[in-house]
């Protein structure tokens, strides 16, 4: 009987070096990467407010005053900046990315990632146009 | 054999973060920013509780909302799973994650059909 000495039922798992938990603070790109991951916080964050809002407005005309108010403390301004920027951050990275995502084809011809980016920036004018409309006419 | 529905995550995750970069600046800028600095008017409480009554106007703000928080939720599990190298965690972070995300997007659903 002869036995394959190199056979093991199980791949050995290789030596693998643990990675300090800040290891992306050191170089931009890598930090860029891991700001760009952050931005969700903002989309939730934005997403709870909104919804608390929405609460506060279908409550009664009190509670949605003293939610206005709570809008106009120093701390809620920082804390929009911050979010407000970090959003931008999330939007300009998201349409950069659109082309690697979606391959659009028009008959053979694949449609350029340049046109793809237009086009995300278009949509966003316009819908931002549109909801600035709509909040200042109602 | 275990059906993975990762591509299910990724699919709500995309979506998300297709309508929270079109929509949220825009609703963060005038409602967290110019209207609380006084840059422009606050729209009247009747008006504008009678324009989110409208079905269309819920159904956007649900879907905005959740939408966005499973992008998060989707989002911030690899962050966890990258950058804190939290990946002997990786169930319990998919449950939070997923599972707080469900959690308020129930909540919405009841708080934008409920008036």
């Amino acid at each position: 009987m002869t036995q394959n000495p190199n056979y093991t039922k199980y791949h050995p798992k290789w030596y693998r070096k643990r990675m300090p938990i800040f290891w992306w603070v050191h170089k931009w790109t890598h930090a860029k990467f891991i700001l760009r991951e952050l931005t969700c916080l903002s989309v939730a964050f934005y997403a709870l407010v909104l919804l608390f809002q929405i609460r506060a407005l279908t409550q009664n005309q009190q509670a949605y005053t003293s939610f206005l108010e709570l809008l106009k403390t120093p701390v809620s301004i920082v804390l929009h900046g911050i979010a407000f920027l970090f959003l931008l951050f999330h939007t300009v990275t998201w349409f950069n990315l659109a082309p690697k995502a979606l391959a659009l084809r028009l008959g053979k011809k694949r449609v350029p990632d340049q046109a793809i980016k237009a086009l995300n920036y278009i949509a966003w004018i316009f819908l931002s146009s549109l909801i600035a409309w709509i909040m200042l006419t109602i | 054999m275990k059906r993975n529905i990762d591509p299910f995550w990724w699919g709500v995750f995309g979506a998300g973060g297709v309508i929270s970069a079109l929509v949220l600046p825009v609703l963060l800028f005038l409602n967290g920013l110019a209207i609380p600095l006084g840059w422009i008017g606050a729209p009247h409480y009747g008006d504008l509780l009678s324009f989110v009554k409208h079905p269309l106007a819920r159904l956007f703000l649900f879907g905005v909302i959740s939408l966005s928080l499973f992008h998060w939720a989707h989002r911030f599990r690899f962050t966890l799973y990258d950058g804190l190298q939290l990946k002997h965690l990786n169930e319990l972070v998919a449950i939070i994650c997923y599972g707080s995300a469900t959690f308020v997007t129930l909540l919405a659903a009841y708080t934008l059909w409920s008036f």
